[in-house]
């Protein structure tokens, strides 16, 4: 018997033990994935939590529900993988493998900036990538009376990189429904040069911003966070006060990269752009947030991801090439307030661009353009999430490589 | 869009950054700087080829980034490049800006 072994169960780990199962002979392979925590969350619904749009029940479930019969479950922390002996040491087992998919994912890091996870780390300075985080924002939101409210993004990369975005709009669309938009004072910081980077975003979506009242401070290298003066201070020494802030922290891969020495400085792994196989060991494949691939961290790239990543490691077990075929697709809806979204269909050479998907002309879905039909789109993903991604079923009409049909591309 | 920098025809992004590194050389440089106000000493030089350096290893720049460098301080960074030191410093090296995915 030979075995795979996935490391992580969540939206990567879980969709490539769905995949792989029914194609293996389980008379030839076992496969084992492993995972700490007995819940799996819907990360994309942390950012609906705060608003009260959704409930703590629709973001979590059951782990593993969603793991396929015939596939070994182990709820344990991973210590150290150890890539030259085929080994992943476990806190009181060591498992051996032939074949290793790393799906760790990335996690925040707010201890990265001094003053960050400080005395008012979840009272007035809140992240919204973990659920607790998320959920202790929400409750602080319903009794908040107003003020400065500076959402904040610490550096790239970080996972849905137009989350805090999204964040700032469904701020504005919250506060205006409560009755209270006028006393809250919005400001939208970023290391970034502007936020919109892109040129046909930026030109398109430029006017958003300025629509919904939001202040833009940009080129922000955050040094600290001052929990006295409730102040985030830059490198420039430039200042920035809030009541509250919601912050994006550095995004990091998981310890345990570090820990086996395979990572880069944010513990993200070296990864082949296009099979998806680690660049020092062959029979290790990286999937997901855990990859330093230059696609964005989501849940739609790993979608992509895992189907060519398991033609690959059929390929890999017959002893044949990979195919340099994944092409950093990905397909995002941006929430932006008031029951609109945005959609985005990009790779890693195409910029997003106006258009309509997934069909020329019909759409019905449009690019970078705002509707009530992305929203709906987006609210239909949690559903598409939990009953077909995870799973691995393919979504229809939309292929892992990017498409140009609709695209206005000139 | 075309631009002429050091007397020669470059294609630049809307903002000023080259599209295409093959085509920068240290004149170009030099007067990508002066155009920001920066003059141009060793010490940038360092700085510009430490960059260059990571975006063709592929690794992410960030401010913070630096610290880990060896190169320089996050201060003395600031102190070369005003303003906007990974903004400035990147074009000036001919990479990309720093960009989210729009
Ligand atoms: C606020 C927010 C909004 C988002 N919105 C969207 C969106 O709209 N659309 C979209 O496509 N994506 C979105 N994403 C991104 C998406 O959730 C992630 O990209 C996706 O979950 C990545 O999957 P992954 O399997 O690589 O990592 P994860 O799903 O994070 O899974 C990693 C797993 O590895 C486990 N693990 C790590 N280290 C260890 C260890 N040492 N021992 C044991 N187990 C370990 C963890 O417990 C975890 O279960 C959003 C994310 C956030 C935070």
């Amino acid at each position: 018997m030979k075995n795979i072994l996935i490391l992580g169960a969540g939206t990567s780990g879980t969709m490539m033990a769905n995949h792989l199962r029914p194609k293996l002979k389980k008379d030839q392979w076992n496969i084992t994935i492993v995972d700490q925590y007995r819940t799996h969350y819907y990360q994309p619904g942390f950012l609906f939590l705060p608003f009260d749009i959704y409930t703590e029940d629709q973001v979590k479930k059951v782990g593993k529900k969603f793991i396929p019969k015939g596939v070994n479950y182990i709820q344990k922390k991973i210590e150290k993988i150890i890539p030259t002996e085929n080994k992943v040491e476990l806190e009181d087992e060591t498992l051996s493998y032939d074949i290793l998919i790393i799906a760790t994912g990335s996690k925040i890091a707010p201890e990265e900036v001094e003053g960050m996870k400080g005395k008012n780390w979840h009272k007035n300075v809140f992240d919204f990538y973990t659920y607790e985080g998320s959920l202790a924002l929400r409750n602080k939101l319903r009794e908040w009376e107003g003020g400065k409210l500076v959402v904040h993004l610490t550096e790239m990369p970080i996972k849905c990189p137009v989350a805090p975005l999204e964040f700032a709009f469904l701020a504005d669309s919250y506060f205006t429904k409560k009755g209270m938009r006028d006393k809250v004072d919005l400001t939208y910081v970023t290391p970034l040069s502007g936020a919109f980077t892109k040129a046909k975003s930026s030109e398109s979506l430029g006017y958003l911003l300025k629509e919904k009242n939001i202040k833009l401070e940009t080129d922000f290298a955050i040094e600290s966070v001052d929990n006295d003066g409730n102040k985030i201070i830059d490198y420039g020494g430039r200042e920035i006060e809030y009541d509250l802030l919601v912050t994006i922290p550095t995004n990091m891969g998981d310890e345990v990269i570090e820990r086996s020495g395979m990572g880069d400085d944010l513990n993200f792994i070296p990864t082949h752009h296009n099979t998806l196989q680690s660049l020092e060991h062959e029979n290790v494949f990286i999937i997901g947030d855990a990859t330093n691939i230059p696609a964005s961290k989501a849940g739609s790239v790993a979608h992509f991801e895992a189907e060519t990543l398991t033609d690959n490691i059929l390929l890999y077990i017959d002893g044949k090439p990979l195919k340099e075929e994944f092409d950093g697709h990905a397909n995002c809806f941006i929430e932006t307030g008031h029951n609109k979204a945005l959609l985005i269909d990009f790779n890693y050479k195409q910029e997003p661009v106006e258009g309509t998907f997934p069909f020329p002309v019909v759409g019905p879905l449009k690019l970078l353009k705002e509707s009530v039909f992305n929203h709906w789109g987006k609210l239909a993903f949690r559903w598409i999430y939990w009953n077909m991604l995870l799973k691995g079923i393919a979504i229809p009409f939309i292929s892992r490589n990017m498409s140009t049909k609709g695209k206005k591309i000139n | 869009m075309e631009a002429v920098l050091a007397g020669i025809k470059v294609m630049v992004t809307d903002d000023g950054y080259l599209t295409d590194f093959s085509q920068w050389n240290e004149d170009i440089a030099r007067e990508i700087a002066k155009n920001e106000g920066i003059e141009m000493t060793d010490r940038h030089w360092e700085v510009i080829k430490w960059i260059q350096e990571q975006v063709k290893a592929g690794n992410p720049l960030s401010v913070r980034g630096i610290k880990k460098s060896g190169v320089l301080d996050i201060k003395e960074f600031y102190a070369l490049f005003p303003g906007g030191p990974l903004k400035l410093s990147t074009k000036i090296a001919g990479v990309p800006k720093p960009k989210s995915c729009i």
